[in-house]
């Protein structure tokens, strides 16, 4: 960068935007601000080698469509597709263990949204080794192996000080720092959380019939179990059980672990393998009060973290991204100062009613579902049966999950900023 | 610096906390600071096809002198040198010029605010690229004078942005008892709606004055998102203009 500057300004920050958190979002926002034309830094307490060098582990994430559009304006689609299995059909049911589904099942298909398949399986071995080349590429600072320890807001920027002591000037801080987001302390935000006492078990499954694309959610009792489509014979699972029962699940070896998924999981795709390592997060819903505090935003699990059930998290933090991104590029482009209260309420503002409105419906939804009281069974299935019986309705549904709906960020519609 | 130390610490205490006021987005300016966003996007448009400059670029306005007349606490000066401009701002009332200087100051920026105005910066021969007389026009005794001092001020070729309210039922109801008597946006008396000046009578002054416009358009609240837009077609209170010195 060149520190000389015209004359009207006098360089004394480091960055326009300081980063904390590498993970998903982090990386994926310091894009989006890069490609806007700010001077981003970046700090990840892991080294950017630990990140990319993983191998497959099971993890995948379901990429609704407004994602993907993100990540083709990033510039980083391109080298995911290959790896990317598309979901062509989404269905619903309601099943008790060693039943089955119930027959009024909730179908969707990609044939009545006009823009493509719903959305993508993406494994995570492919995902953030995508970003981080994509943070070199662009030359944003990283400041690696490093976590920012202190921070203190000032009228004109943040001094950040990392945990080797390094000092960095910046306008604004935005805390990528998941769902217990040290920013986030420190700014004086503080949080609403709820434990659901279940946990959700992730895994990569192999089959021996293909899946053809299509996800399946099937409701049960104990809580739901989601299985996605991954590239070959392969799907990504979680498995969502209450926490007691899930401790003693993942205290199975991996054959008794597969003894007990059967039933829940069916024949439908012939026998099923493990793929990969096996994962438990215990689940529960984990508001910020506010998405952003003097000289700092918020952004992904640091501001909202839901429950996994409809495979919205990381859409939501993406969401954020695109949301955010788009905020400070237009307000540095008209040369306000973007760490100023007033340009983060307009981020604020766009993003709280999406994210409160999404933990509630999510939290609702899995409710209704985790019980198995025969009256609410009965009125969901009559529920189901409505939605697939009602074209609009389904249609709205699938946009919705889609992420194709509401005001949306320009990243999100694909277009850059 | 030689501006802030002729006067003592008591008066730089008072200026700070006149700086804080100026600068707090829910304070006594705060509907400025909402309309800011939206005269900012109008002049940044309107400066970049004129001369031709990338939006995109780190310090697109790098080269252009600008004037801002009636700057107050620097909410246009600022944000225009941030882009790169070299920046005059001057005010009529001398209380708001050190209030500027000690904001930009402390955002790093280095910006000319002088007390003065736009007859006597004339008289001293002094020209821009670009001029912003924002919310002026509407409260100077004798608008074709003043317009003919700022079309002296542009270089052939310069650009002037002028905002000001049309005289119309819908602005007497807004700008005045809205604004003034009901909301307190703005303190009672700020306005005197006969002052007002309708976009075909300004345009008329432009020309008398030498300057040829070349576009306006309406800046309009949403009480329902509650924040400004531009319009093209909704000039009935709040509008903005641009026009050019012939080269």
């Amino acid at each position: 960068m060149d520190n000389a500057g015209p004359p009207g300004i006098v360089r004394a920050m480091d960055h326009d935007a300081l980063i904390a958190g590498g993970g998903l979002n982090g990386t994926a926002l310091a894009l989006a601000l890069a490609s806007g034309g700010l001077r981003v830094g970046l700090v990840d307490p892991l080294a950017a080698s630990v990140r990319s060098g993983a191998g497959f582990d099971g993890r995948s994430y379901a990429l609704s469509l407004g994602s993907v559009n993100l990540l083709r304006a990033l510039g980083i689609w391109f080298e995911l597709e290959g790896d990317a299995q598309p979901i062509l059909a989404i269905r619903v049911s309601d099943g008790h263990a060693g039943q089955g589904a119930s027959p009024l099942a909730l179908a969707f298909d990609h044939a009545e949204i006009e823009e493509g398949p719903m959305g993508h399986m993406v494994e995570d071995r492919h995902l953030r080794p995508a970003l981080l080349r994509a943070v070199e590429r662009a030359g944003i600072a990283l400041y690696d192996r490093r976590a920012a320890v202190a921070h203190a807001a000032d009228p004109t920027g943040i001094r950040a000080t990392l945990d080797d002591g390094t000092e960095v000037r910046a306008r604004l801080l935005v805390g990528c720092d998941g769902k217990r987001s040290p920013t986030a302390v420190r700014a004086g935000i503080g949080r609403m959380t709820w434990g659901y006492g279940q946990t959700g078990m992730v895994a990569a499954i192999s089959h021996g019939r293909p899946h053809e694309g299509t996800a399946h959610q099937f409701f049960m009792p104990e809580g739901p179990l989601a299985i996605l489509p991954l590239t070959g014979n392969r799907s990504s699972i979680v498995w969502t059980e209450r926490a007691d029962r899930a401790e003693a699940v993942a205290a199975l070896d991996d054959a008794a672990y597969l003894e007990t998924l059967r039933p829940r999981f069916g024949d439908f795709l012939g026998d099923i393998a493990l793929a990969g390592s096996r994962f438990s997060y215990p689940l529960g819903l984990s508001l910020a009060h506010r998405m952003a505090g003097d000289r700092v935003a918020l952004v992904g699990d640091a501001a909202h973290a839901v429950h996994p059930i409809a495979g919205q998290g990381l859409n939501a933090g993406l969401k954020d991204v695109g949301a955010l991104a788009e905020v400070l590029v237009e307000a540095r482009r008209r040369g306000e100062d973007i760490g100023r209260a007033d340009v983060l309420e307009r981020y604020q503002r766009w993003r709280r009613w999406d994210v409160a409105t999404l933990a509630l419906a999510t939290d609702g939804f899995n409710r209704l579902f985790s019980n198995d009281n025969p009256f609410l069974r009965l009125a969901r299935d009559a529920g189901l049966a409505m939605i697939n019986a009602w074209p609009e309705a389904r249609r709205g549904f699938i946009r919705e999950a889609a992420g194709l709906t509401g005001d949306r960020p320009r990243l999100l519609a694909g277009r850059p900023l | 610096m030689t501006a802030t130390s002729s006067i003592d610490a008591d008066e730089i205490a008072k200026f700070t906390a006149m700086a804080e006021e100026w600068w707090d987005p829910e304070g006594k300016f705060k509907p400025l600071h909402m309309l800011n966003p939206t005269r900012l996007d109008y002049i940044c448009a309107q400066i970049a096809a004129e001369f031709d400059r990338d939006l995109s670029t780190a310090a697109p306005f790098a080269g252009l002198r600008l004037l801002d007349i009636g700057c107050g606490g620097g909410l246009l000066s600022e944000p225009m040198a941030r882009l790169g401009a070299d920046v005059v701002g001057a005010d009529a009332a001398e209380r708001n010029i050190p209030v500027a200087r000690i904001h930009a100051e402390g955002q790093g920026l280095d910006i000319d605010y002088r007390h003065t105005t736009a007859e006597d910066l004339a008289a001293a021969g002094e020209t821009f690229d670009v001029v912003l007389n924002m919310e002026v026009v509407e409260h100077v005794a004798d608008p074709p004078a003043y317009l003919a001092a700022c079309r002296a001020l542009l270089r052939p070729g310069g650009l002037m942005i002028c905002s000001t309210l049309n005289r119309t039922t819908k602005s007497f109801a807004l700008g005045i008892v809205g604004a003034e008597w009901i909301m307190r946006w703005l303190p009672k008396g700020t306005h005197d709606w006969r002052r007002f000046i309708t976009p075909d009578e300004l345009f008329d002054m432009l020309r008398g004055a030498g300057l040829e416009p070349v576009d306006r358009k309406g800046m309009v609240f949403n009480p329902l998102s509650w924040s400004w837009s531009l319009s093209d077609r909704d000039l009935s209170v709040n509008y903005v203009t641009a026009s050019l010195r012939p080269a």
